[in-house]
């Protein structure tokens, strides 16, 4: 027994000393895992209710869906070392959270991404060749918020907790919320990082959100890396218990596990569209390239712990278990690759023939009307613009 | 255009704003053919090594830099001829970087943007980038201003970044090195302060550092130097001959799949216990050394020839003394952690830490290199698998540890992705026969491969 400000604390036991150790190395005992890196089922009576009707043809898209934004992230990350792009910001490893999270989505609920929901993206029904202007420094994002229910990619870490919290008391004051019935009723999700629970907007959103119960899922992707900053630099509890402090459910995910994030995802939606929420969801993860395009990993960071998360790959899991569960053929995998090529010749394709905007873009895109201050910017700025050679 | 079109690839910025890059290694020769996001070459910038892949399908008809070569963003630095039949690559339209018959020298910043403005010095100095600020740098290249007389509307141009590249005599300052370089000096042992600079505003490069090394290094023939066997060089080559011609040799092998003890490593490393220690594999394969030693104390032994007459004797050790072959500046050198054997993993953790920052600096003193038992030689350190040490002169065994490195594996009759290193068992024959190396050996093993076996010692 210790003493804290006169109060005894018991003194954590070898056990709960160890379970915490777990918890930031391995994803810990609290680790929903539906599917094990080997490909194996795991049972979960809490949350197997909630994928039980992903059969054999549904987990095969879950497949395709990862291969293909894999396929797309990696011919994007080639563009960019080929002068295409200004920067990409990689999602290689983290499909699972992401195509988990994005397929436990209904279309009436909305999504607040940070800037590395490529996958996400594309269960919103985003063509990867959307993404391409932001990172070309074309356009701002060209995708419509309101009609693919998915915002314009985040930049400033922890802002989109924020809009999605104001988003979500929206959806609370609108009726939409709270009748029991998951089919009308509507939530929002937002994606950020583990660096990101350590701003001062995501404690804002949290605590906002827990005090009016606004229907939001906080998918916090734990790929246990801020760039540079590991996640023993952000927290000393596991994340996902954090959300106790606010006053509202948290659950710890494997993230590279895709059946398991769309149950629990599913699951925390529910509990927001019915009047539950908040809800945290930790999905436990790891970045397998670089932050962006102009970081270097191998700088803070041991290849050992790479090749550790390799053995963990979240495309392989499914495809080991559909070859031994449901004896799935080589054909289809074959498909699965030659349909992944064919999209990433697509956005190649694309990529190469965006159009150059004009300088006055940056000036019309913005806002939705004028005034006179922005219009004399604009004129300023193509007047000095036009002062250069070509 | 049906077929023979040539296509140049320009040095792109791969990261927001940098100005230059340099070449690594090319990955392709004149002749070869390429395919799309093929890797052609390896470059260093101020920020990361990276490699390019190739944006086009063909031939590769020239190569513009060589390595060492540092090349502003925007120079052309391969041309591929596409175009043959069946080229996926042919009909795609030409990407803004490829300045068909541009010069070989700097081009225009911009024109490698295909017009994007991230990466842009703006008016402050500093380039806007998506993740925060980098600084600017005075040598980003920009379009030229359309000389005109008269008044400008437009706002002043930025202060125009250039700086004049003569000398700087500020030479107490810190010195101007890309982190790259400063790491390449810090191994050359070159001091920074004491270099000119021939890159940009005085900045030291790559081939300055180099440089310097090479000429602290000798006088200088051409093609080839004498250096004079001395001190450690004298030693250690008297030592190995020694070692080589008296005691009969035997090597065995073993590969390990050492994933449970990484794994291991990956707990321990996040308790406050081991935060402060390097926890290397060096530092289990010693504990492993340490526990399998009780099992065959031969191994701990050494030969002695009997002097007039005398028998020949074995001396066998109560405790391991054991070496460790460190790479220092001078060369190599056995330092020994005394008594081992007695020590937790923490406790020669921390003895590694010591030994080995002390053999770096050059200061262990002469006690800690003398009455080894045990030798341990860490050739993965260097990348390598494996090598059939010689023993340390008056020790029965040494060990060598290989690359720890992910390797195909079979477990459970499926081939899986594990970490395997390989360890080689080098043998005085005169002590140790075939069984006792062996077990030794397969001991060492079965502790990296199932951690949990030390509680059965
Ligand atoms: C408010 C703010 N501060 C700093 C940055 C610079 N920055 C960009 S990404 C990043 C790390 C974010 O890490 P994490 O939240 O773990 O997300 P991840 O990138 O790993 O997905 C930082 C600090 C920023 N964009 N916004």
């Amino acid at each position: 027994m210790a003493s804290f400000l006169g109060f005894a604390e018991p003194e954590p036991t070898p056990q709960q000393v160890i379970a915490g150790l777990r918890a930031t190395a391995e994803g810990g005992e609290d680790l929903v895992q539906l599917l094990s890196p080997e490909g194996e089922r795991v049972t979960d009576s809490r949350f197997e209710p909630w994928v039980a009707d992903v059969d054999v043809d549904r987990l095969r898209a879950l497949y395709r869906d990862m291969v293909l934004v894999r396929r797309a992230d990696r011919e994007a990350n080639a563009l960019q070392r080929q002068g295409q792009l200004s920067i990409w910001v990689p999602l290689l490893g983290q499909e699972a959270a992401q195509i988990g999270a994005g397929r436990a989505l209904m279309p009436q609920d909305m999504a607040f991404p940070s800037y590395r929901e490529h996958g996400v993206a594309w269960c919103r029904g985003i063509d990867p060749t959307e993404l391409l202007g932001i990172f070309r420094g074309t356009d701002h994002g060209s995708w419509d918020p309101h009609a693919t229910r998915f915002h314009l990619y985040t930049i400033v870490i922890g802002n989109q907790c924020l809009n999605a919290t104001g988003y979500a008391m929206g959806q609370r004051f609108d009726g939409r919320v709270g009748d029991g019935e998951g089919e009308t009723g509507e939530a929002t999700i937002c994606f950020f990082g583990d660096g990101a629970t350590s701003q001062g907007d995501v404690h804002e959103g949290f605590v906002w959100s827990a005090v009016y119960d606004a229907p939001v899922v906080f998918f916090c992707q734990n790929n246990q890396w801020a760039i540079s900053e590991p996640l023993e630099r952000q927290t000393r509890v596991p994340l996902y218990q954090r959300a106790r402090g606010y006053g509202f459910l948290g659950v710890r995910v494997d993230g590279n596990d895709v059946l398991a994030t769309l149950a629990v995802t599913r699951w925390a939606l529910q509990e927001c569209r019915t009047g539950n929420g908040p809800v945290l969801i930790e999905a436990f993860t790891y970045r397998m390239d670089a932050h962006t395009t102009s970081d270097d990993p191998s700088r803070y960071r041991l290849a050992e712990e790479l090749e550790l998360w390799k053995l963990k790959d979240p495309i392989e899991r499914v495809r080991v278990n559909l070859v031994r569960t449901h004896g799935e053929s080589q054909e289809f995998f074959d498909e699965v690759a030659a349909e992944s090529d064919t999209l990433a010749a697509r956005l190649r394709a694309h990529c190469l023939a965006m159009p150059k905007p004009k300088p006055e873009r940056i000036f019309s895109e913005v806002y939705a009307q004028s005034s006179p201050l922005l219009d004399a910017q604009r004129d300023e700025y193509l007047a000095y613009h036009s002062s250069f050679e070509e | 255009m049906v077929s023979g079109m040539r296509q140049t690839f320009a040095l792109p910025d791969v990261g927001e704003g940098l100005t230059e890059a340099e070449i690594l290694a090319w990955q392709v020769s004149v002749g070869d053919t390429v395919s799309v996001n093929q890797i052609i070459v390896e470059i260093e910038t101020a920020k990361a090594a990276v490699e390019l892949p190739s944006p086009y399908a063909g031939t590769v008809a020239e190569l513009f830099a060589s390595p060492g070569q540092t090349v502003a963003v925007g120079t052309p630095i391969i041309v591929i001829s596409t175009g043959v039949e069946g080229d996926p690559e042919r009909s795609d339209p030409a990407p803004p970087t490829a300045e068909a018959g541009a010069e070989p020298t700097a081009q225009p910043h911009d024109t490698a943007e295909g017009g994007t403005k991230i990466g842009e010095v703006g008016p402050d100095g500093r380039i806007a980038t998506l993740v925060g600020y980098v600084s600017g740098s005075g040598t980003v290249v920009r379009r030229r201003r359309v000389h005109r007389a008269g008044p400008l509307t437009a706002p002043p141009p930025p202060t125009p970044p250039t700086v004049p590249a003569a000398e700087s005599p500020v030479r107490d300052a810190v010195p101007l090195a890309k982190p790259p370089v400063r790491k390449l000096a810090k191994e050359l042992g070159v001091d920074l302060r004491a270099l000119a600079g021939s890159g940009p505003r005085g900045a030291i490069t790559r081939d300055d550092v180099h440089a310097s090394a090479r000429s602290a290094a000798v006088g200088g023939t051409t093609g080839q130097r004498r250096v004079p066997v001395r001190s450690l060089r004298k030693a250690t080559a008297a030592a190995m001959v020694s070692s080589a011609f008296t005691a009969p040799h035997v090597t065995e092998f073993l590969a390990v799949d050492v994933t449970p003890m990484m794994e291991l490593r990956e707990r321990l490393r996040t308790t406050r216990e081991f935060r402060e220690v390097k926890l290397s594999p060096l530092v289990f394969t010693a504990k492993a050394v340490c526990l399998a030693i009780r099992r065959t104390p031969e191994v701990n032994a050494s030969w002695r020839d009997g002097s007039a007459g005398e028998d020949a004797e074995i001396v066998f050790y109560d405790r391991v003394q054991l070496g460790i072959a460190a790479a220092t500046p001078r060369g190599l050198i056995v330092p020994k952690i005394r008594d081992a054997d007695t020590l937790s993993l923490r406790e020669l953790a921390e003895a590694l830490g010591e030994l080995t920052a002390t053999a770096r600096a050059g200061i262990t003193p002469p006690a800690d290199l003398v009455g080894g038992t045990f030798t341990i030689t860490n050739v993965g350190v260097f990348g390598v698998d494996t090598g059939t040490p010689i023993l340390n002169p008056g020790e029965s065994a040494i060990l060598a540890l290989g690359a720890v490195k992910p390797a195909p594996w079979v477990v459970d009759g499926q081939l899986a992705v594990r970490t395997v290193c390989q360890l080689a068992l080098s043998f005085d024959h005169r002590v140790v026969d075939g069984e006792q190396g062996s077990r030794f050996l397969a001991d060492v093993a079965a502790l990296l491969a199932d951690p949990g076996l030390a509680l059965s010692y």
